[in-house]
């Protein structure tokens, strides 16, 4: 299916959130939202992913 | 020194962590700053994010994460929550961007976020005008700290209403008050502090200054020159001279 990671459309197989952070490498500390609502942590492995989501993966950065 | 929810900070200045020319730069402007908060943000992960946490780790500051680019209630109630969870901390500088050119608060979204957050157990340092009643409203959503602009952020014009910020601080004797944004020079925040503010949060005029180290120096002798000033009680100004030496015991030599 096809999803927006971080603004960039790509095909994913991964069934949850926790599936698509691990398949795109992304193991860092970072924070999560699909669609605009917050997924905190502890859900990213039940949260399921769907077609046309909009998922975000956030990380510290520089701020005023 | 200033209290934030019930946390005393051993500095009035809070400082913001972009646009520094290098990290270390940064690393040395905030240990000249002796600045007790550093604000930051949450922005995509392209792969520097946990080295750049790690160095803000490092300052041995309070953590103060931002809002910052926010032009809706959710997007800002979620960024809160995001940072919630990253940065490990219920205290939010929120941010809801109301005009492109002038980054003036959409005051209405603001309150409304506010009290969102607030009802959420956040603790909300809100990044606001000098409007009394927004002010007001503002306590009444649950914020017990208020941030009103000095001037837009990042123009470095200074305390641009320095009346409202006085009536501001009149209205509300016991509640933490920080100047936030605007602020372009040490006597800029000086003056901040000298209205009785309990501190001051800038970022562009030390980052962007041509040594970074050195202006926050001069930032931090310029909060504590304030905030002794304040303390001290000013003398009233007044229209007409008054002759400071005694006039009494003048030799006549006309």
């Amino acid at each position: 299916m096809d999803i927006t990671l971080n603004g960039q459309t790509l095909k994913t197989s991964a069934a949850t959130l926790a599936d698509l952070l691990s398949e795109q490498g992304l193991t860092a500390k970072i924070a999560t939202a699909i669609n605009g609502a917050f997924v905190p942590a502890s859900l990213r492995a039940t949260t399921e992913i769907r077609q046309g989501d909009r998922i975000e993966a956030l990380s510290a950065m520089q701020g005023g | 020194m200033p209290v934030f929810y019930g946390i005393e900070v051993e500095s009035a200045l809070m400082l913001g962590t972009a646009q520094y020319p290098s990290p270390a730069i940064l690393v040395e402007a905030f240990r000249a700053s002796k600045a007790g908060i550093a604000t930051v943000s949450l922005r995509r992960e392209q792969g520097g994010g946990q080295a750049f946490w790690e160095l803000i780790r490092g300052l041995g500051t309070r953590i103060l994460p931002n809002t910052a680019g926010c032009h809706t209630v959710k997007e800002a109630v979620t960024t809160a929550h995001m940072a919630r969870e990253f940065f490990d901390t219920d205290w939010i500088k929120l941010e809801v961007i109301g005009h492109t050119d002038s980054l003036q608060p959409d005051v209405f979204a603001l309150v409304e976020a506010a009290r969102l957050l607030s009802e959420d157990g956040f603790k909300v340092f809100p990044y606001c005008t000098e409007d009394l009643i927004v002010c007001d409203r503002l306590l009444h959503a649950g914020c017990a700290v208020l941030m009103p602009w000095g001037a837009p952020i990042g123009s470095g014009l200074g305390i641009n209403n320095a009346y409202g910020l006085r009536a501001l601080r009149a209205e509300f004797p016991d509640t933490t008050l920080v100047v936030d944004a605007g602020i372009g020079l040490p006597s800029h925040a000086t003056q901040a502090m000298e209205l009785g503010y309990d501190a001051v949060l800038l970022n562009t005029a030390v980052a962007k200054a041509g040594d970074p180290a050195a202006m926050a120096r001069a930032m931090a002798l310029a909060v504590e020159a304030g905030r002794a000033a304040f303390r001290a009680d000013p003398m009233e100004p007044r229209d007409m001279a008054t002759p400071s030496t005694p006039v009494v015991g003048k030799a006549f030599l006309a």
